[in-house]
């Protein structure tokens, strides 16, 4: 990919399953004068569920966005499926250019890749498939600025599914979203994890999908600082009955671990305003 | 003479059928091209385009005097792609360096277009007067080779605008997630710049240079009145674009008026119809609460904190 000027990128189609799909060695991303990522390493293997977390401006959207292709990495090697096969949801845009579009055109172009740069036949069914699969089929053919920040944010969920992807990544898919929103993800998601979708998920916190996250990596600072089991706390909190994470009730999971990235599993984790160099 | 006869030699007079055949492709072409103009919030792209494409007929015409062609001006269509396609270029350059930036880069052409056009026709040997009909147009003096390259661009412009019409759409909509699907913006873009400095030099015959973007432009506003879908916005614009062409052209066979002006009049007219007709439209949709009632995260009762008590935290 051109995107990537000093970095190494490949596309990867392991014959191995237990080869990661998605790899990330030595990442190291600069935009202007600041070191956004200093030598990441991640991999993603087939099936997993894998969560980024971590404050603001520590480095998870850069992250995402620099395996994607959007961002140049200054070295280190990235390696992905053809990107044909990868599905992905940025942070979610405002409600477009000039011209309005409804959900199904948007949708649609989910359906073009480097080899194709028309959508297919049969297009309009698919689309209505990705849609149904977020549960909007009835808004096809509404305007998108005509619906809601969570409903906006499904439409583009619908069309990184359209592609049908192999691997999903998503930067913040709930981040200010209404709740119907983000049940109705947690039900998408659940039922394509079922499916052997593999998913890279930037999140502020586990929440609605706390039970399907397999392994969650934090990053602070442009640095992996923990890989490994979701920090177990949220996990209770997100329990059913429970609205809502809590960042100061989990008294009895920080220092359990007495691991190096111990302190990570603070309640603030995820917490933006209360991560603090 | 009864309007019949009227009308059959209207459409049997050699120029009217060149000028309607040109004025027909370019309504149909322009807006198309103006509906990812406007996507881009590029609406006034089209104007620095065409200010540039004027420095560009200027030199053509300079090359043409100096090279000792029959008619000076020969070469000035061919000049006027050409600055028209180097400035789009330069201008979707500088827009990728930093947004802030393209809007001053935009003035620079404006400027830039004008003073140079006007300098170079006078080191010509011609006179700003000269640069009368590529500003206002001249469509009924299209000839056969003026025609034949209307047709062979227009052809281009509808061909990669339509055909394209998905890639295009999914770069100028969301640039971010055009790159992630692996979609060469690049090339896209670029392309998006090529059409709009192609449609500039092709409108220019039909409307003249000063003109051109409210061809490109003007449709697009109709149809955005009209409906809310990208694909039928554009298909509404190219089709107001042909109406108001070939209308405002039939208009000037009968009365000693500019075609251009009266083009861009109609278009404005169009518009103005269209925005008083949108109320009666709307009313007929179904009404529907575009905030139905849903559950929010906002706990109104004061009950017992879970673990640790105290604040509530929104997502």
């Amino acid at each position: 990919m051109s995107a990537l000027t000093a970095g190494r990128r490949t596309v990867a189609e392991p014959t191995d399953p237990d080869a990661p799909v998605i790899e990330a060695r030595g990442v190291h991303v600069r935009l202007g004068a600041s070191h956004v990522l200093r030598g990441v390493d991640l991999a993603v293997r087939r099936g997993e569920v894998v969560a980024l977390l971590g404050a603001n401006g520590s480095g998870k959207s850069t992250l995402v966005r620099t395996l994607v292709g959007v961002l140049p990495a200054e070295s280190g090697t990235v390696s992905l499926p053809p990107l044909e096969r990868v599905g992905y949801v940025p942070q979610r845009v405002s409600a477009g250019g000039g011209v309005p579009s409804t959900a199904e055109e948007v949708v649609a172009s989910g359906l073009l890749h480097p080899r194709r740069l028309r959508p297919p036949r049969g297009w309009r069914a698919r689309v209505r498939e990705a849609l149904d699969q977020v549960g909007l089929a009835d808004r096809a053919h509404d305007a998108i600025g005509q619906l809601s920040g969570g409903q906006q944010q499904r439409v583009l969920i619908a069309r990184a599914l359209v592609r049908r992807p192999e691997v999903l990544v998503l930067d913040e898919p709930v981040a200010g979203v209404d709740r119907p929103s983000q049940e109705q993800f947690a039900r998408t998601m659940t039922a394509l994890v079922d499916g052997g979708l593999t998913v890279l998920v930037v999140l502020h916190e586990l929440g609605e999908l706390a039970q399907l996250v397999t392994r969650a990596v934090v990053l602070r600072h442009g640095r992996v600082v923990h890989d490994g089991p979701p920090p177990a706390a949220l996990g209770d909190h997100s329990a059913l009955g429970h609205d809502h994470v809590h960042p100061h009730a989990a008294d009895d999971m920080a220092p359990r671990r007495g691991e190096p990235g111990g302190t990570l599993l603070d309640p603030t984790l995820g917490i933006e305003t209360e991560v603090r160099p | 003479m009864n309007l019949a006869d009227e009308v059959v030699a209207l459409l049997t007079d050699p120029f009217m059928q060149r000028a309607l055949l040109a004025a027909l492709l370019v309504g149909a072409a322009a807006p198309v091209v103006g509906t990812y103009l406007v996507q881009r919030r590029l609406s006034l792209l089209g104007d620095g385009i065409g200010h540039v494409a004027l420095t560009g007929v200027a030199l053509g015409w300079l090359v043409g005097a100096a090279m000792g062609l029959a008619p000076n001006e020969a070469l000035a269509i061919p000049g006027a792609v050409v600055a028209a396609v180097v400035g789009s270029v330069l201008i979707e350059v500088v827009r990728r360096r930093g947004r802030t930036s393209g809007d001053l880069a935009l003035a620079l052409m404006f400027y830039g277009g004008i003073a140079g056009g006007v300098l170079l026709i006078g080191i010509a040997g011609g006179s700003s007067g000269s640069l009368m009909s590529y500003l206002f147009g001249s469509i009924s003096t299209v000839t056969t080779s003026d025609l034949v390259i209307t047709v062979v661009l227009c052809a281009v412009i509808l061909a990669v605008g339509v055909g394209l019409r998905s890639a295009l759409f999914a770069v100028s909509h969301d640039e971010e997630f055009a790159v992630a699907a692996g979609l060469p913006v690049w090339l896209l873009n670029m392309a998006v710049a090529v059409l709009a400095a192609l449609t500039v030099t092709v409108s220019m015959r039909v409307v003249g240079l000063l003109l051109v973007s409210a061809l490109m432009i003007v449709p697009v506003a109709v149809a955005q009145q009209l409906t809310h879908a990208f694909r039928r916005t554009m298909a509404v614009a190219a089709v107001v674009g042909v109406v108001v062409c070939v209308a405002g052209l039939t208009i000037t066979y009968w009365n000693n008026v500019s075609p251009g002006a009266t083009i861009v009049v109609l278009a404005i007219a169009v518009y103005v119809l269209a925005v008083a007709a949108r109320p009666l439209l709307a009313r007929r949709a179904p009404a529907r609460d575009p905030h139905p009632d849903i559950p929010d995260d906002v706990v109104l009762t004061t009950a017992p904190a879970a673990a640790g008590g105290g604040k509530e935290c929104a997502p």
